[in-house]
């Protein structure tokens, strides 16, 4: 009943559109794996309207990893259609959600997903190659998403001259660098230690907040999924909760909060010393 | 996606692994320099026997007694004695096209000066023969009609017979025994070197042919006749009336002939194809490591491909089509066969230059082989590396997002 009313509040607040950026109807999802028929997803229906921050959760198999695939246009559904920005997308060929994935989306993955050996420019830049502008124009959009993210003094270091919480910005820069419609984040936060995935999550709530940009994020920790503003949560193929997020969880307060990297190797060396302190005297 | 912007992508995807885009690209430099080389020194060669026939005299017409069915340009010796002296005149008088001629018929004698003796060649002939075979008199003379009408015992040596009877003593005017009879040197011929065949043609006498059909050899029919045509077409068009004309004095019907004729064009084109041949097979052994080097490049795309499945991957995810992607290893697979095409072309000019160097050869580049070469890695890399692009562009970018 809550949930009835939570979507019916939704519906009212539409975009500034007024047309939702995300519409699935019905959507159904089978994998065909010879003897067996796998059904991923039973009969999914959700609508996500532009600047919304939604966290989809659930156990593995429930669903969660198969409705990112199609919202991100790498799979299409079995049945059921998929307007994205008011465009069924269900059921376009190959090269056309190319097309589509380039234009509209932009994607994070929790293994961030970078080029080895290639500065972090060339890496924002990379949705830009097959955007068909020209080589000023990518490094000038390329410069501006990691001015964004605030790596612009990084642009020529290697992935492997950033730390964890930097590459992943970086991949953040790189889903930003073609103006998408909708940021899709897949575990961000999931190699990263919690310091880390909570400026992380500062990065997607100011880009969310300031800059209006659609975000759905996949995470199986339910701390992360706080710093949304609405969570789904799947089990079995179906939507089974869809409720904006009580309470919601602010990164830059939580930031303030936790103790820095300095403060926390302090820690570390005091308890280190109590505990030989203690197995001393046991001794 | 433009080719300039491909192209610069491939050539940064390479270079993040340089090592191993060297290592690839060395099946087809090796391949490449091989047959650069061996083509430019095989044209080298080429060059050096080409010069060799021409210094042989470009009007010439060598008539040879001999069976055709023998083969080869050269005939046995001594089998036919139907050529002789009558023919050579009637030639002379018949046919215009013929400027000159001189008869040659050689036996092998054992010649002795002082304590030196040797065993080389004499060949009886007239003193035109120098002029026909264009090979001067560096020191003396050769003999005189006079001496030929009078079965004179005089003589001409070749350089090396000179060198070895008389070491550094001048040997005009000394006399030499050729058999056992006495001859007087009257000149030195200046030296020819090796022929096309490898012999030294400097290792011979020359005497008038009278003296040694009638003193020497004792036989009054020739080995071959030596003429030369008013023009080098002349020579060409001298051949048939030659034939006719001793077919009929020699009562040949049924075109069996008992001599040979050949000009000069046709020993510079024989020579030309053998060695050509010779080039060109040399040539494909060497294309062999071409295609071992494709296979190679075919090998590393298809490592590399599985290596970067994520990032086919992540690609795909952000927007590249199968096309692009199939493009973008095409282009990297071509930029390096090409590329080690080019190495591999510098490095065989490099390479032929050096051995032309120490051969004394001059060095040939041929731009045939050239463009070949350049063509040959473009397709290679193609050819190799369309199925690994086709590999890469099946991807499928939600399993390869995953691919461990």
């Amino acid at each position: 009943m809550a949930d009835q009313i939570t979507v019916a509040i939704r519906q009212q607040e539409g975009g500034a559109g007024g047309q939702p950026v995300i519409r699935l109807e019905n959507i159904f999802k089978t994998y065909d794996l010879g003897e067996i028929q796998v059904q991923a997803l039973r009969g999914v229906s959700l609508d996500v309207t532009e600047g919304e921050f939604v966290a989809v959760m659930g156990p593995s198999g429930s669903g969660k990893s198969t409705i990112m695939n199609i919202l991100g246009c790498l799979d299409r559904p079995s049945k059921g259609r998929y307007f994205l920005d008011g465009v069924d997308v269900s059921g376009m060929t190959k090269t056309e959600l190319a097309r589509i994935r380039n234009r509209k989306l932009g994607f994070v993955f929790q293994q961030f997903n970078l080029l080895s050996r290639t500065s972090a420019l060339e890496n924002v830049e990379l949705p830009t190659v097959y955007a068909g502008i020209s080589p000023e124009e990518r490094t000038k959009r390329a410069m501006e998403a990691l001015k964004r993210v605030g790596l612009a003094d990084r642009a020529g270091h290697h992935p492997s001259q950033l730390s964890g919480g930097q590459q992943q910005r970086v991949a953040i820069a790189r889903g930003l660098v073609n103006r998408p419609s909708i940021l899709l984040a897949d575990e961000p936060t999931g190699n990263l230690d919690s310091r880390t995935s909570v400026e992380i999550m500062e990065i997607l709530q100011t880009l969310n907040d300031e800059q209006g940009l659609t975000i759905v994020l996949v995470t199986h920790e339910p701390d992360i999924a706080q710093y949304a503003k609405r969570n789904l949560l799947f089990r079995d193929g179906k939507l089974k909760r869809d409720a904006l997020v009580e309470e919601r969880l602010n990164a830059r307060q939580v930031l303030k909060s936790l103790p820095t990297a300095e403060e926390q190797a302090a820690e570390d060396a005091l308890e280190e010393s109590q505990r030989s302190a203690r197995t001393d005297a046991t001794a | 996606m433009d080719f300039m912007n491909t192209f610069r992508l491939a050539l940064r995807a390479l270079a993040r692994n340089k090592m191993r885009s060297a290592l690839t690209m060395l099946g087809i430099i090796i391949g490449v320099g091989a047959v650069i080389a061996v083509v430019s020194i095989g044209q080298g060669a080429q060059y050096i026997v080409q010069q060799g026939i021409q210094a042989m005299g470009t009007n010439a017409v060598f008539i040879s007694a001999g069976s055709n069915r023998a083969g080869g340009v050269r005939q046995g010796y001594g089998g036919v004695r139907t050529l002789t002296v009558d023919d050579m005149n009637a030639i002379l008088q018949e046919i215009p096209l013929i400027k000159q001629a001189a008869p040659a018929l050689s036996s092998r004698q054992q010649v002795v000066y002082g304590n030196q003796n040797w065993n080389t060649s004499i060949t009886g002939t007239t003193p035109n023969y120098f002029d026909i075979r264009t090979w001067p008199v560096q020191a003396g003379s050769a003999f005189s009609d006079e001496e030929v009408d009078l079965a004179a015992n005089v003589c001409v040596l070749g350089t090396t017979v000179e060198r070895i009877l008389f070491v550094d003593e001048n040997p005009i005017g000394k006399t030499i025994r050729i058999g056992n009879l006495p001859f007087r040197v009257d000149g030195v011929l200046e030296s020819k070197g090796q022929n096309v065949t490898g012999q030294d043609q400097d290792d011979v006498i020359f005497a008038p042919y009278t003296t040694v059909q009638r003193k020497i050899s004792g036989i009054t029919w020739l080995q071959f006749i030596a003429a030369s045509a008013v023009s080098q077409e002349a020579s060409v068009a001298a051949v048939g009336p030659i034939t006719s004309l001793l077919r009929e004095r020699h009562r040949i019907r049924n075109g069996d002939d008992d001599f040979l004729i050949r000009t000069q064009a046709d020993i510079a084109d024989l020579q030309n194809q053998t060695q050509s041949t010779m080039t060109y097979l040399l040539g494909g052994i060497a294309s062999v490591s071409l295609l071992v080097g494709g296979i190679g490049i075919m090998n590393i795309m298809l490592v590399s491909v599985t290596e970067r499945t994520r990032e086919i991957g992540v690609r795909m995810a952000v927007g590249a089509t199968e096309d692009d992607v199939r493009r973008q290893f095409l282009v990297e697979a071509v930029t390096l066969s090409m590329m080690g095409g080019f190495i591999g072309i510098i490095l065989g000019l490099i390479g032929s230059a050096l051995i032309s160097n120490l051969l004394s050869w001059p060095t040939l580049i041929s731009g045939k082989a050239i463009i070949a070469a350049v063509i040959f890695s473009a397709a290679v890399g193609i050819f190799f590396g369309y199925y690994p692009a086709h590999k890469a562009a099946q991807l499928d970018p939600i399993e390869a997002l995953r691919y461990e």
